[in-house]
């Protein structure tokens, strides 16, 4: 029961109330930070699927490192990096649960390269979230793997010069060459029409792990307002005008 | 009278304004409440144009909006 339900008068239905998979906690991120919006998402996904007794998550370290006090399920703390692979050990032990990983772009694609690369090769049956905002967002906004070509951060003052750092990191079309995965996509969440469709992309790598098909990663391009140093309203416009063109959307690997 | 209700949990808005822009009738708006962790949060302007689409749910990326909306009363036969 929610704190506002109380105050809605007679004759009103609930057309959308805050997912019960989600525990009282107030969530620690920024204003306007996307994690936001995509921990919902999961939490929906949860209560849509009903696996909240069977659910357990891996809290990845970086700004969604608190996880486990949002969600009212089971959770395991990984090492950095390591949420694949500590998300297979507890699906090969126990394979009724239903396992999902939640992950930023520097703790999947830098440190946690490796593992998520033979996990996803493994064929392993659980469920990736992969928020890519392209930058180290709660150590002060450092430079990520996914960062864009020439663009400002605390590491990169001039902006990301490819000579020297290389460039972005695809980490889905690469997963998506590998014959292991079962689904792999790439989704926002800057406008309610891409939030929506990035909630059917999650509930259906769920019901993937469920059917015992695989691996399956939903990546999701995100902003970080903060370290981006604009406003929410315009880290949205940011996504559609910069990120998108180089992380482009869809679905890029769907086994039936 | 309104066909829709939001409700905003003010201790859990940050204020950052993406229900504002997301609201098809611009029922929202960013006021000048504080809550207790110094966030403007936002409210309804213009409680009567709220249709209960619940888009601004949608976008809340602090899940601190829940949106009713009035059931049609259906006429006795």
């Amino acid at each position: 029961m929610s704190v506002v339900e109380a105050k809605v008068p007679a004759g009103f239905v609930p057309v959308y109330t805050r997912p019960k998979s989600l525990s009282e906690k107030r969530f620690t991120y920024c204003p306007g930070c996307h994690h936001g919006i995509i921990t919902r998402l999961v939490a929906e996904a949860i209560d849509e699927l009903g696996i909240q007794e069977r659910t357990v998550g891996i809290a990845p370290v970086g700004c969604a490192v608190f996880l486990y006090e949002f969600f009212r399920c089971d959770f395991a703390q990984a090492a950095h990096g390591r949420a694949c692979a500590v998300a297979t050990g507890i699906k090969r032990a126990n394979p009724d649960l239903i396992v999902f990983t939640y992950q930023g772009d520097g703790d999947l694609a830098a440190i946690g390269a490796a593992e998520t690369i033979h996990a996803a090769n493994r064929g392993e049956n659980i469920t990736v979230i992969f928020v890519n905002n392209q930058i180290y967002g709660m150590t002060g906004g450092e430079m990520a793997p996914t960062t864009l070509p020439g663009m400002r951060t605390v590491t990169t003052p001039e902006g990301r010069d490819v000579r020297i750092t290389g460039y972005p990191l695809r980490m889905s079309e690469m997963l998506a060459q590998l014959d292991g995965p079962a689904y792999i996509t790439r989704q926002a969440v800057f406008d309610v029409r891409h939030v929506q469709m990035a909630r059917k992309a999650i509930v259906k790598a769920f019901k993937n792990q469920i059917e015992g098909k695989g691996f399956s990663l939903v990546e999701i391009v995100a902003a970080c307002p903060t370290n981006l140093h604009i406003p929410p309203v315009e880290a949205s416009r940011w996504v559609t005008e910069q990120a998108l063109k180089y992380f482009p959307l869809g679905d890029l690997k769907v086994r039936d | 009278m309104a066909k829709g209700l939001v409700l905003v949990d003010k201790d859990r808005c940050k204020g950052c304004g993406l229900c504002v822009i997301t609201c098809p009738f611009a029922v929202l708006a960013i006021t000048s409440e504080l809550n207790r962790y110094g966030y403007n949060v936002a409210g309804q302007r213009d409680p009567e144009k709220c249709t209960g689409c619940g888009m601004c749910a949608q976008m809340c990326p602090d899940a601190a909006i829940e949106v009713y909306r009035l059931r049609p009363v259906k006429e006795e036969v």
